[in-house]
Parts: structure tokens; C-alpha cells; sequence
């Protein structure tokens, strides 16, 4: 079968809604996907990922074009074909009130798995997995990132030909999103499976062999990662200063008009120009002093630069802002203070007598796998949940017996969007500004200021709900901040937000830092702990490493690799620690 | 209509294992019946007994003091003696009594005779079921009163007004009798439709929907998954409804058993229909719970004659009751409990129950579809 497609498109449509609301989620796709291969689709939210991959399994008919999945035609021969199928939705179907044994009895008896052979594949699926001692377990009290091993375990017990899944690591802590890898590629070699996986994770778009980028229902281009990324080469750029640190260099960088990304990697920052060379752009943004040395492209690069040609991107990472100077009121004292902190549920200690402290106007980011006690640690700074031991300070006020006056001095942005949504942006600024209990004249004044800053203005009337992504990000922010918190919590704000999104929130971030605002922020982008001053990786309730990204980095530079990544680095810690415990 | 056995089997046990432990399906199913059965049986009872009533004599004599002690003798009174109206209203006015009897002078033998021994009974009407419960045990303490006193005395009395009701089918008004059939209507109607639209709205929003239909189950399989073990559960749940009415409250079952069971499972499927329509449209747990409230439920507590008589209803409500399944099951419980195997009433009542079933479950079945739109 290889050579020969397992999925052909041929001129696919899709529109939901009534005639007035029209929207178009697809729009003439036409592709082939190659059998035996690991082929992934890329998109920016609401490309139409999901919409595709639903109407291959023909859980969706499409509105013009045809469907051939194996040889059969999806829209009509939807039954036969789900026998040799495996789909794994975004949020996969397991039930969580069933065992882990009981979930694979279930599907394997519903793809109707031979019954003879079953002890076999299950052990060989689970032992894959690393989830063999796990089987009596109810799945709903699995990790994350075990739960989405078992949805692919229980998408495989049927033996199918062709495997779609549906971004399977979104929200999956980077190890477990590795272990899942490595079950994929185990499963092209050994099995000569086909596979179709969507990810929103560009970094994994390039393992793939071949890789299919939509935007707003439209194919952007089909190929092989590495070809892709060449379309980039001579674009990219490494930029150091002397005089300016890498946070205001990011945020001098980011607001030239020729310049499609930023990211800060080290003491440094990475761009990504629309054309041409970054020196003439540099002079022109006033920044002489500094230097710039081409680097190697990769497939984001080629991605973003596809995406900002399609004007993408284009006009609304660029809010108006202004970028401000370096650290005007970093004083150096503690805002934060940690000591011996720990939680029980029950007699299960979440947190284990953690210390650490934050300074003024830092950005301080808290990492680790599902379960290792971040989202404890998290709600406890807060003081949305009381610590059982153990001294938590914020903004001087002990959260143990303050917790209320210490809100007060707080912003917090949850990491689902949880802001009113039939209310429109005014009208939810209002609403937190009165909860915060602005006196009426500053109430005017901060949603000015908010509207000014984020650009908001043009929105102003709309509903919440009808903002796109980036914008209701902006709004939680604009909310979170309309009383002038000394500190921000930021819980994973950047999961699910497409590239050109998280990249304009790590900007903000940095230069509300360089105001003075102190930033606790956790992620499961790593890439992203690159824009952070210090941070730190827990597991099991533990602190494993702590320090600047690139202290975190620096025990793990080989001759082999002299430039660990953060993921390498932090894999290694947590294999680290779970070998020793 | 496609049927495998492997696959039906495996979405029936994965139902099974979800409701035992899910201990919202096991409340609603037999701890909830119970529950409303000890509520309803102990806690509540729509019977009034022991009514304080006010008794104003103008002129006593022997007549007065014999209708007086008539009265304390029924159960259904409690008497207090007040020695002028204007003290009695004071009294009712702060609900120390919930009615007056006021004997006038002239409540004599004589006038007995005559046909006009006048007496006013004042009720409060604020409640108006008690008011009205109250109106009709004084009528039958009445004429009790003057069958005897006509019987002890030898001479007839004149009575303007002839009143003789009696109380047929549950000749002790315990309303207990006639609520245990109302809890089984009540808890079917929770486990066919509330319950069932639940657990199908839930698997639209955990995602597992979506998976279940990637795999090659069929849309019967499906349906019949959701059937079959609600179905048990629900019958279940009437079993211990059954057993409590009869077992402990005393309620009696002249009918047979047997029709019971297949008015019951009529009446469940019609509800599972329901419930399964209802998921079909509204994906999510909380509109479907609402519209599964709203549609089912409570009509089936208000509308269906367990709680309030539908005769007494307006005449366009009453017209509506007739689209509402749980109205001919009440009336099947209350004629096999209390009647027993009245046929003219039960052969009817059980083709109509057939045709809302079969009705409710093609429509489910007709516009279940193995797609996500």
C-alpha cells in the first residue's frame, strides 16, 4: 500500500450555521495523504482542523467534494469504514467512571477485536504505553498526559489501518507529549500504520514526514517539514545588544514593521523578517548598536511567514502600546515569599514543603509535568485555597490570615476563559472594576487606559464571547489588571492560542514586567520559559531546579549538543527524578 | 436495523458498570422512590385530621351537647368552645382554629323538625384543599349526626338538604393509598426521561459520543444500550415502590400483578422515548435535564392526577392532559391498586400508553443519526 493515499480530498467544503451567520470552515480543500507515513496538520485556531479530520471519519458530511479514505467513501460508507479507522477526538471519549481495563474491553469489543488475541495485544499496547500496572485504575483519576496514552491505546485495540488524531497533546506536559511521540513513530515502523495527527505544536509538526498547513479553511501548502522550512532561509536572525537586556530588545524588535516573529532564546532574540535582510529594518528602528547574524530556519519560521504573507497575524499582534524602558522601579525585595508550603488532600501531600520567593518586577514561571502539584502551588499564591503548612507571602500580606486583603492586590487571569460572556467589553471592565472597588472617577480612568493600551477601543460594544482568541485573552488581561495589582498570575494563558497570539501575550508580559508588575506564569511551552528571568521545574510536589533558564539548562550541555533546549532540559530532570524515586 | 451481539453486550455492561458507580443514577433510580414513599407516607399526608375548630353555642341544650360530642368524636375534628362569636373570629383570625361552627339560639329539636335549625359553619379559606376537606367532613359528621339523633329520638327529621356522599375505592380517604402509584409515576419519570436524557447529553459533552460513533456501532445499538439498562433500573425502582406501598404503608393492590408489570413497562419505554428525544436535540447536560424537568416531570406531578384531580381542572388543561403519558398511568395505578382488573378502564388506558411508546421511540430512532450534526 505505500505510495498509494490512504485519505483523498478532493475539492472539500464545509459551512455551519444559518445563511445570515454564515461560517466557512473549509473551503475547497484538495490533498492526498500518503500511506505508511506520520503526516500532520497545522493550522492556527479555527483553520478548520478539527472540521477536517471529522469529515474524513464521516462523523460530518461535507457540503461539496468527495471523501476517499482507504478506498471507501467516507460520506456513505461511514460504518465499514470506522472498522479499520481509529479517531481520537480532542477531548478522546474515555469514560471516566470505567477502569483502564474496562475502557479497552469496551473499544476492543466495539471494533470488534478478536477474542483470542486480546491478553496479548492489550499487554502489548499498555506495556507500550506505560500502562500496564495502571489496569484496574479508574481512568478518570489518571495524569493528563495518561489519559491521552490510553485514548490512543484504546483507538489501536481494534488493529485499525489508519489513525486520526485530533491535537492529542494539547495540555499534555512535555514529557508525556514525548512518550506519545515515541508510541506513533513505533507504530509507523512496526505496524506500517498510517497516521493523521493534527497539533497546534509547531516544534512537533516538524518530526512529521509530511505536513498539510490550513488557515481559515484554506490549504496553505503539503510537504515534507524540512522543504518547508527552507522556504525561510535567509529571514531568520540572531540579535544580541550590549546596552539593551533581551526583554527590551524583544519588545524594540517586535515593534518594527518588517518583522513577522520575535522570541527571546537566551540572551538573545530570534526574528523572523518578511523579506530581505533585518539591518536596514534594525537602523531604521533606531537600533544601531546591536548585532545580528543569520541563523538556520525552521519549520515555524516557514509556517509564521506563510501565515503573515496570507495576512495573517497581521494587525492585531501589534497593539499600540508603548515600549517602555528598562526596569524603572525593580527594587529588588521579595514580593513573593515561599517557605515550607504544603498541601494535603486527604493524606495526599500535592505539595511537599516548597521554598522559593519572588522579586519585584520579575517574571517567574512555574513548570512541571500533569500532577506535580503546579495548579496547587498556583491556587494557594492566590488564595483560592488554603495552605495546610508552611509560610505564603504575597505582596506582604501573610495568605494565611489575609488572604482577602492580599486579592486585593492581585490580578489573576484562570486559564479557561472566564470573563461574562454576553456582556460586552465595557461592560465586563466595568463589572471588575467595580468588584475591585475602583472609586467611580479611577473606574473611568483605569477602563481608558485598559481600552488604550490593548486595543481595545474598536471593541468596545461587542459581546465577549464574539471576540476572536487573542482578543479575549486581552480583555482577561485588560480585567486582571484594571486595579493595579503589584503581582499577576498568569495560569497556562498561552495553551491552545495560536503562534502570533502567545507571542504578542510573552511581549506584554515582558514589558508590564519592566513596569514593575511582578509575573508568576505557568506554561506547557517551553520555549516559551525562555522569556522568563527565573523559574522553577517541579514533580511530585517537589522543586527539582531552580534558576534563570539558563542555569536551568547549563548541567545538561553535552559536546553532542552545546545548546540544550529547555524541553531537553527538562525531560532530563524529571527522568532524573523519577529514576531516583 | 444492524445488531451485533459482541457490541451490544459491551455497551450494555460499560451502562451498567457507569450507573453502579455513579451514585447519582442509584439515588434517582431506588433511593430517591424510597425516599418520596417515606415522605409521602409519613411526612406529608393530605388528610386532615384533628382540625381545630371553633364551636360557638348561643343557647346550649341537650341538642347542641349532643352534636357537639358528635363532633369530638370524629377523627377528623378537634373541638375548642368559645363563648361568643366575636371571641371565636378573634381566634380564627389568628389561625387558632381553621373554622367556626356557630349554633344559633334556635338550634332546637323543634327546629330540627321543622327544617330550619339554623347553624353557619365560618372556614378559613386560605387553604383551600384544607378548606374544602373541612366542608366535606363536617357534611358527613352532619348527617351522621341526624341519622343517629333521627334513629335515638324515633321522630324524622327535615333536612333542607339531603347529603349523602360517600367515598368510594379508598373509603378511608388515606391519601397515602393513592400517593404510592403517584411516587411510581414520579420516579419512572425521572429514570425513562430526566435520568436517560442525562447520561446521552453527558457523553455529547465529555467528548465520548464522538468516539463511540468513530467506532463501527450502529445507531440501534446505540439506542438499545441506553434502553435496555434503564429500563431494568426503572423497573427496579417500581419494584421497591410496590413493595414499600404494599409492605409497609398497607396500600392495597386488588389487581393482579401482572398488568401492573406491563402498564409500568409501557409507560417506562413511553418516558425512555422521551428522554432519548430530548438528547437528541439537546446536547448539553444542563438544557437537557431542564427540558426533561420541564416536559416530563412536572406534568407528570401536576397534570397527570396524582396530586390534583383532572376533573376538576379547566377545560383546556384538562384537553391537554390527554397528550401527556403519565395521565393514563396514573389512572391504570389508581384503578389496579384501588379497583382492581376494571377492564373498561385499563384495556384503554394501556393502547394509548402503547401508541405514546412506540411513537416517542420511533422519533428517537428516526432522528438518531451516526454524524455529529
Amino acid at each position: 500500500m505505500r505510495g498509494a493515499p490512504c485519505i483523498s480530498l478532493d475539492g472539500i467544503s464545509k459551512c455551519f450555521g444559518k445563511v445570515e451567520k454564515r461560517v466557512v470552515a473549509l473551503d475547497g480543500v484538495s490533498v492526498e495523504i500518503a500511506s505508511g507515513r506520520i503526516t500532520g496538520l497545522v493550522g492556527p485556531d479555527g483553520a478548520g482542523k478539527t472540521t477536517l479530520l471529522r469529515i474524513i471519519t464521516g462523523l460530518l458530511r461535507p457540503d461539496e467534494g468527495r471523501v476517499t479514505v482507504l478506498g471507501l467513501d467516507a460520506t456513505r460508507q461511514q460504518q465499514e469504514l470506522a472498522a479499520s479507522l481509529g479517531y481520537m477526538p480532542q477531548r478522546f471519549g474515555l469514560y471516566e467512571d470505567l477502569t483502564v481495563g474496562e475502557n479497552l474491553d469496551l473499544y476492543a469489543d466495539l471494533q470488534g477485536a478478536p477474542k483470542l488475541e486480546r491478553a496479548a495485544r492489550f499487554s502489548e499496547l499498555l506495556h507500550m504505553a506505560g500502562l500496564a500496572s495502571f489496569r484496574e485504575r479508574l481512568s478518570g483519576n489518571l495524569s493528563g498526559g495518561m489519559k491521552q496514552k490510553l485514548g490512543l491505546v484504546c483507538t489501536l485495540v481494534g488493529s485499525p489501518r489508519l489513525l486520526l488524531l485530533d491535537e492529542p497533546t494539547v495540555g499534555v506536559d512535555p514529557l508525556s507529549r514525548r512518550e506519545l511521540w515515541a508510541i506513533l513513530f513505533r507504530l509507523r515502523d512496526e505496524k506500517g500504520l498510517s497516521i493523521f495527527v493534527s497539533t497546534s505544536y509547531l516544534e512537533e509538526a516538524e518530526r512529521c514526514q509530511q505536513v498539510v498547513l490550513l488557515s481559515k479553511g484554506r490549504l496553505l501548502s503539503v510537504g515534507d517539514p524540512r522543504e518547508i522550512a527552507a522556504q525561510a532561509a535567509g529571514r531568520t536572525f540572531r540579535v544580541e545588544s550590549n546596552e539593551l537586556g533581551p526583554r527590551a530588545l524583544h519588545s524594540r524588535l517586535a515593534r518594527i514593521p518588517g518583522v513577522l516573529s520575535s522570541s527571546i532564546e537566551g540572551t538573545g532574540v530570534r526574528v523572523l523578517v518578511a523579506s530581505g535582510s533585518l539591518g536596514g529594518l534594525a537602523e531604521e528602528g533606531g537600533l544601531g548598536g546591536c548585532r545580528a547574524e543569520p541563523v538556520a530556519p525552521r519549520f515555524s519560521d516557514a509556517f509564521l511567514a506563510a501565515l503573515g504573507e496570507k495576512g495573517e497575524g497581521q494587525g492585531r499582534s501589534r497593539a499600540p502600546g508603548t515600549p517602555s524602558a528598562e526596569h524603572p522601579r525593580r527594587s529588588g525585595e521579595d514580593v513573593i515569599v515561599v517557605r515550607d508550603l504544603s498541601r494535603f488532600f486527604g493524606k495526599f501531600e500535592a505539595v511537599k514543603k516548597i521554598s522559593f520567593h519572588v522579586r519585584a518586577g520579575e517574571v517567574f514561571s512555574l513548570l512541571g509535568p500533569n500532577g506535580a502539584g503546579k495548579s496547587t502551588t498556583f491556587r494557594m499564591l492566590c488564595g483560592l485555597l488554603p495552605p495546610s503548612a508552611g509560610l505564603a507571602r504575597v505582596a506582604g500580606v501573610d495568605l494565611r490570615t489575609g488572604a482577602a486583603s492580599a486579592r486585593a492586590r492581585i490580578g489573576y487571569v484562570a486559564q479557561k476563559f472566564s470573563l461574562y460572556a454576553s456582556l460586552t467589553v465595557r461592560q465586563n471592565m466595568q463589572f471588575f472594576a467595580r468588584a475591585y472597588g475602583l472609586p467611580r472617577k479611577e473606574q473611568a480612568e483605569r477602563i481608558g487606559w485598559a481600552e488604550e493600551e490593548f486595543g481595545l477601543a474598536p471593541y468596545r460594544d461587542a459581546d465577549a464571547e464574539a471576540l476572536p482568541l487573542g482578543f479575549k485573552q486581552r480583555l482577561a488581561l485588560a480585567c486582571a489588571l484594571l486595579h493595579e495589582p503589584d503581582v499577576l498570575f498568569l495560569d497556562e494563558p498561552t495553551s491552545g492560542m495560536d503562534p502570533f497570539a502567545r507571542e504578542e501575550l510573552w511581549l506584554r508580559i515582558g514589558e508590564m514586567a519592566q513596569q514593575g508588575v511582578t509575573i508568576l506564569v505557568t506554561t506547557h511551552h517551553l520555549e516559551e520559559a525562555e522569556f522568563c528571568d527565573r523559574l522553577i521545574i517541579i514533580a511530585e510536589g517537589r522543586i527539582l531546579a531552580e534558576g534563570t533558564p539558563g542555569e536551568i539548562k547549563a548541567p545538561f550541555r553535552t559536546a553532542q549538543a552545546p545548546e540544550p533546549s529547555m524541553e531537553e532540559a527538562f525531560v532530563r530532570l524529571i527522568e532524573r527524578s523519577r529514576g531516583e524515586g | 436495523m444492524s445488531f451485533e451481539p459482541m457490541r451490544l453486550g459491551a455497551l450494555w455492561r460499560k451502562e451498567w458498570i457507569q450507573i453502579r458507580r455513579d451514585p447519582a443514577s442509584i439515588g434517582i433510580g431506588v433511593v430517591l422512590p424510597a425516599l418520596l414513599l417515606l415522605i409521602f407516607g409519613y411526612g406529608i399526608s393530605l388528610d386532615a385530621l384533628r382540625l381545630p375548630i371553633g364551636v360557638v353555642v348561643e343557647k346550649p341544650n341537650p341538642l347542641t351537647a349532643s352534636f357537639v360530642a358528635g363532633l369530638e368524636e370524629s377523627r377528623y375534628f378537634a373541638p375548642h368552645p368559645y363563648g361568643s362569636i366575636g371571641v371565636a373570629e378573634e381566634a380564627m383570625s389568628r389561625t387558632k382554629v381553621e373554622a367556626i361552627l356557630w349554633l344559633w339560639g334556635d338550634f332546637t329539636r323543634r327546629g330540627l323538625r321543622e327544617g330550619n335549625a339554623p347553624l353557619s359553619l365560618i372556614v378559613n379559606g386560605v387553604d383551600a384543599n384544607t378548606a374544602r376537606l373541612m366542608e366535606g367532613y363536617f357534611q358527613g359528621v352532619w348527617s351522621q349526626w341526624l341519622n343517629w339523633e333521627a334513629k335515638t329520638s324515633g321522630e324524622p327529621i327535615l333536612t333542607p338538604v339531603d347529603v349523602e356522599s360517600r367515598i368510594w375505592f379508598n373509603p378511608a380517604l388515606e391519601s397515602r393509598h393513592y400517593l404510592a402509584p403517584g411516587v411510581i409515576v414520579i420516579n419512572m419519570t425521572l429514570v425513562g426521561a430526566l435520568l436517560t436524557a442525562l447520561v446521552i447529553a453527558r457523553e455529547w459533552e465529555r467528548g465520548t459520543m464522538e468516539a463511540l460513533l468513530s467506532t463501527p456501532v450502529s445507531v440501534s445499538e446505540i439506542l438499545w444500550s441506553k434502553i435496555g439498562p434503564y429500563f431494568v433500573l426503572g423497573m427496579g425502582g417500581m419494584a421497591v415502590s410496590v413493595g414499600m406501598a404494599v409492605g409497609l404503608f398497607g396500600a392495597p393492590l386488588v389487581g393482579s400483578l401482572w398488568v401492573l408489570f406491563l402498564a409500568a413497562a409501557l409507560f417506562l419505554l413511553s418516558s425512555l422515548g422521551m428522554g432519548l428525544l430530548i438528547s437528541t436535540v439537546f446536547r448539553s447536560t444542563f438544557l437537557a435535564s431542564m427540558v426533561a424537568v420541564v416536559a416530563t416531570f412536572l406534568p407528570a406531578f401536576i397534570l397527570s392526577g396524582f396530586i390534583f384531580d383532572i376533573g376538576s381542572m379547566p377545560g383546556p388543561i384538562r384537553l391537554f392532559t390527554y397528550l401527556l403519558a403519565a395521565r393514563y398511568f396514573v389512572a391504570l395505578l389508581q384503578t389496579i391498586f384501588l379497583a382492581g382488573n376494571v377492564w373498561t378502564v385499563i384495556l384503554p388506558n394501556l393502547a394509548a400508553l402503547s401508541l405514546m411508546a412506540s411513537l416517542f421511540l420511533g422519533i428517537a430512532w428516526k432522528k438518531s443519526r451516526r454524524s455529529l450534526e
